[in-house]
């Protein structure tokens, strides 16, 4: 079999959070019962016309200059002709001929090295509604509740040739995008939504292969497997002597296996022109210059400062950086109880235990930094012992009480009466003569076993330091 | 007294006034349908009891001194392409022949606002393409005039309503000359507004670029007054435009001296019937007269204004108009097969053969391959037309000529030609390209006793030099509106 | 005539356009559309060399809305026209096989 070199590149829709939709006020407000996020203007009632939402532009802004592009200063928007009952105008509102951003890079590691992979452009759109398949009258229902949500579609130059490089091109692009707070980036709720342009060719050819564009990949797991199965199936056409078609296809991760979505009614002729209705986007240089300056630290510079200024190992930063939210939470609980490493502990423990039996991710997390910061400092300064500790986080987890309160209220303090101690280490000993005596006999887990009992008797609140003491002392 | 012969602005003082109740103005209004529109088809809906209700309610708000503007109780007609809430908003097609919109339009919302009382919509060309009212799915709208003759597009219906006196004034959309050369084939006064001057939120769009909303009224001084009412900055239209001024009644002037008026001298070559010339450079003659100084000059490109016109409005109007195709509302066909064929038979069913015509023309000019020959050439085309206008403009506060190249055709005449029928813009859809103010006034009365229409042409927001044109030229004519209305009595 | 329309042409557009036309139609299109096309060309007499398309008359730029929600449900005002619909969406034929 010949050698085969794989080039992909990357069409990336991300939904930007923004209140409103790109060309009304209405919400895009996640979920909602059909078309109640609707008006004239989304759904394409006769009449009815689009007004920008300067977010957009902002956002769209603050993408490409965080991805190295030139901005656009003088934009348009232009319509995308087709019919489909998602798109109730029959055409989109996109941009072609003057996109907002272009020929920006993002670099990525993996394991074969560092790289540099291109951007084409950004540019700035609507999205479509939603359809939902109704099996009982073999009929489709259409929801425009997200029809008009902005988008911006980031396609990348065909720099990448792996899974492994598409993942950390996207990886990256997702924490630029969360870092600025233009999107919540997730590939399961089609916040970011990623079709594949993948061709094959000989190794040494000169040109590129015919490319497909594949679409439905709802994880990247789905990306991966899909990248391969797309690898392999264009390699076998070739090795039999076929070619490949350009066409677009659709994955289904279930089955493992992808199928073409042509039909004859697509003329593939979008027709594209100059959106009548709206007027050109001027972008000066001082706007460009206030985007610019509201520019977040991204996160490389985050966790060099992590490592630096307060002293954390690179792998807690890393860590601690991989999500916004958890830095954001970091930062300001540590500015609350100045206690870096405790805070990260916390963080990566109990915190990541916590989301991942929950299945939750961590921009889910609704516990304030107060509330965190309180109870690290609760068992820094002796109110409360680890165990109550885990106990009480789990609580300012799930419903973010007031620890102080909570622990007042429910009687936690931890008990420090070395005379009521010895009391009970003096009962726990007396009715467990097999421990002691296992103890006598080198056995050092008979302690731990007494500890735990001299705990359970006093309701958990035992200062355990103390326990052991006592222990050690009476044995 | 007869209260439909009366102007709009004579009939909203006599309100104020108390001589005149709104009530018994739309009384008077809905009688005058009930006795002429079988003859003329101007209106495709009459609102009967809902402008009845209205007309008590404003007469309450006008007695309690809440509305005191120049319009208040005075009933209008709508062209049916524009939005209103709760009120059939057809286009004059099949494909929206049921539609009842969730809100109405934002100029309808200013009339409404300054005390108007909507009595009906009228008809019009399908989605304003055509120039007789012809297209029409719904009915054939007659000239007043002469019911063998049509009464222009597209907004022939509001142009008729009002030349019949069936209503004081009315609202009419020009694409392309579509309230200018109605109202010269039916003796009546119309302005199509700089572009951006009024919302074009809520009209159902065929050239987005080019469609504005104007007044169409017995008088200039109507004109100007229902113009003042409409205009307005809409945050809803990203195409509105913030002007300095949206005073229009303070150029009803009597007086031209000084003004200077450009005739273009293409407009006055071939394919101009002699009495429609003798009559338009007879109306220069009198503003000469009163003091204005009149010249002859060469207007450039007049003869590419139709096909780039026909390109760009076809071109938009194809993707405009894609929104009707069964899903959302209108008209969906009864059998189908699938989602490609309902849009295919619903829309071939739902549009006439001019709407389709244009929509293949459109959709083919578009298309890969033919964007740059056809679509950017006649954007280009239209930005040296736009330039040659600044330069006229440089010399003339007014350009002069005819609205259109003859008076009302036959009933069945043009549809037979349409390209004849598309000749019929060449002195309107230059301006709309241009984003011009234009007027048509009545100057005349051809042997054959239909109106012959003037046009003034000004620069952008210069609506005040033709309408202090307009007015001192009206001023001074012979020729008497109340003619026609007496071949109803 | 200058434009000869073919059958395909009018085939495809009727495709992008969605519109069916009957064979007489098709006949008449074919017709009309280049007779449209050959009057058109006389933009070809023009020189346009560099010449910027002009698609809004006045240079008015940057219009824009704040982002605040201020629509509210009017899920039945949307609806109330449709010519199929279930459970406050609209009923369309089937998109997927
Ligand atoms: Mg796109
Ligand atoms: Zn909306």
């Amino acid at each position: 079999m010949k050698q085969y070199e794989t080039v992909i590149g990357l069409e990336v829709h991300v939904e930007l959070a923004t209140k409103t939709k790109i060309f009304c006020s209405c919400s895009t407000a996640f979920g909602g019962a059909p078309n109640t996020h609707t008006c004239p203007v989304c759904t394409g009632m006769p009449g009815s016309l689009p007004v920008l939402n300067k977010q957009v532009v902002e956002y769209a802004m603050a993408v490409g200059l965080a991805t190295n592009c030139t901005i656009t200063q003088y934009n348009k928007f232009d319509r995308k002709n087709y019919f489909y009952p998602d798109n109730p105008q029959n055409y989109q509102i996109s941009q072609l001929y003057l996109p907002i951003c272009r020929n920006g890079r993002v670099e990525i590691e993996t394991e074969a090295g560092k790289k540099s992979i291109g951007i084409h452009e950004i540019h700035m759109e609507e999205d479509a509604g939603k359809l939902i398949h109704d099996e009982w009258e073999n009929c489709s229902l259409v929801d425009y509740n997200r029809s008009g949500v902005p988008l911006i579609e980031i396609v990348s130059e065909p720099d990448m040739c792996s899974a492994d490089e598409v993942i950390a091109y996207l990886e990256k692009l997702r924490l630029i995008i969360q870092y600025l707070g233009a999107s919540d980036c997730k590939l399961q709720e089609g916040s970011m939504r990623v079709d594949v342009n993948l061709s094959v060719m000989e190794v040494g050819a000169k040109e590129f292969g015919t490319r497909t564009e594949m679409k439905n990949l709802n994880s990247f797991k789905a990306i991966a497997r899909a990248i391969e199965n797309e690898r392999q199936r264009q390699i076998e056409l070739l090795e039999e002597g076929k070619s490949v078609t350009q066409e677009t296809r659709r994955w289904d991760d279930n089955k493992a296996y992808s199928y073409a979505m042509r039909s004859k009614e697509d003329a593939q002729d979008y027709r594209y022109f100059p959106e009548p209705d709206l007027v050109p986007v001027v972008i000066d240089d001082e706007w460009l210059a206030a985007v610019k300056s509201k520019e977040p630290e991204f996160r490389d510079a985050k966790k060099n400062r992590y490592i630096n200024d307060y002293n954390l190992p690179e792998y807690d930063a890393d860590i601690i950086t991989l999500y916004k939210k958890l830095a954001d939470i970091f930062e300001k609980t540590t500015d609350i109880c100045k206690l870096p490493k405790k805070v990260s502990n916390w963080l990566i423990g109990e915190t990541m235990k916590l989301l991942k039996e929950k299945a939750m991710e961590p921009d889910e997390i609704t516990f304030s930094p107060e509330n965190f910061a309180k109870v690290i400092l609760l068992v820094e300064n002796g109110t409360i012992n680890g165990v109550i500790a885990k106990d009480v986080f789990k609580i300012v987890f799930e419903e973010n009480i007031d620890p102080d309160k909570y622990v007042e209220k429910k009687g936690l303090k931890m008990n420090n009466d070395e005379v009521g101690l010895k009391k009970i280490v003096e009962e726990v000993i007396a009715a467990n003569p097999q421990s002691v005596e296992d103890y006598h006999n080198g056995k050092d887990k008979a302690i731990g076993f007494l500890v735990g009992q001299t705990m359970k008797a006093a309701k958990g609140k035992a200062n355990p330091g103390i326990v052991n003491k006592i222990l050690k002392e009476l044995l | 007294m007869n209260i439909m012969s009366l102007t709009a602005v004579e009939l909203g003082k006599k309100i104020k006034q108390k001589e005149i109740s709104v009530e018994e103005a739309v009384i008077a209004a809905l009688d005058s349908i009930e006795a002429k529109d079988e003859a003329v088809g101007s209106f495709v809906t009459v609102c009967r009891d809902k402008a009845m209700e209205d007309a008590r309610e404003i007469q309450g708000k006008i007695d309690r001194g809440e509305l005191d503007g120049p319009l208040a109780g005075v009933p209008v007609a709508i062209k049916d392409n524009m939005c209103t809430e709760g009120i059939l908003t057809t286009c004059s097609s099949k494909i929206l022949s049921n539609f009842n919109p969730a809100y109405t339009a934002e100029a309808v919302l200013n009339l409404q606002k300054a005390g108007a009382v909507i009595i009906g919509k009228t008809n019009m060309d399908e989605f304003a393409m055509g120039s007789t009212t012809e297209t029409s799915a719904i009915k054939i709208t007659k000239n007043p005039w002469n019911q063998e003759h049509v009464p222009g597009g597209s907004s022939g219906g509001s142009c008729a309503a009002v030349a019949a006196e069936e209503c004081h004034y009315a609202l009419g959309s020009d694409t392309g000359g579509s309230i200018r050369q109605p109202s010269s084939f039916c003796g009546v006064t119309g302005i199509k507004p700089t572009y951006g001057t009024v919302s074009r939120y809520g009209l159902i769009a065929y050239g987005s670029s080019l469609d504005q909303i104007g007044p169409v009224a017995k008088d200039v001084t109507d004109c100007a007054t229902i113009l003042e009412a409409i205009s307005s900055y809409d945050a809803k239209d990203s195409t509105s435009v913030k002007r300095e001024n949206y005073d229009f009644t303070s150029a009803l002037v009597d007086d031209v001296k000084g003004l200077k008026i450009g005739i273009p001298k293409a407009y006055f070559e071939d394919g101009l019937d002699s009495e429609v010339k003798a009559a338009v450079l007879n109306a220069a003659k009198v503003l000469e007269k009163k003091g204005a100084i009149v010249e002859e000059f060469d207007l450039g490109l007049v003869n590419f204004a139709i096909p780039a016109y026909y390109v760009i409005a076809s071109a938009e109007a194809s993707s405009n108009l894609a929104r009707f195709d069964g899903v959302k509302y209108g008209y969906r066909t009864s059998e189908y097969e699938g989602l490609h064929n309902m849009y295919k038979k619903s829309r071939s069913e739902g549009f006439g053969p001019e709407v389709k015509r244009r929509i293949m023309l459109g959709s083919f000019v578009l298309s890969s391959g033919y964007y740059d020959a056809y679509y950017l050439k006649a954007l280009k085309t239209k930005a040296l037309i736009k330039k040659e206008f600044d330069k006229a403009f440089e010399k003339y506060d007014v350009i002069l000529g005819p609205a259109a190249p003859t008076t009302a055709p036959k009933l069945g005449e043009s549809l037979k030609d349409p390209i004849k029928m598309y000749l019929g813009d060449i002195y309107t859809v230059s301006v709309n390209l241009a984003g011009l103010p234009g007027i048509s006034l009545p100057c005349g009365v051809s042997s054959q006793g239909l109106p012959i229409g003037l046009q003034l042409i000004g620069d952008c927001f210069k609506e005040n030099n033709i309408i202090r044109a307009a007015y001192s030229f009206e001023k001074s004519m012979t020729y008497n509106r109340c003619d026609m209305a007496k071949q109803f009595d | 005539m200058a434009n000869i329309i073919s059958d395909e042409t009018i085939e495809y557009v009727g495709i992008l356009a969605k519109l069916e036309l009957s064979d007489s139609e098709k006949e008449q299109a074919k017709k009309d559309m280049g007779n449209m096309l050959d009057y058109i060309d006389k933009l070809n007499e023009l020189d346009t060399t560099g010449v910027e398309p002009m698609s809004q008359v006045f240079p008015v730029n940057n219009v824009f809305r704040e982002d605040v929600v201020t629509n509210t449900d009017m899920r039945d005002a949307i609806i109330k026209n449709a010519p199929a619909k279930k459970n406050g969406s609209f009923m369309v034929p089937k998109t997927v096989e």
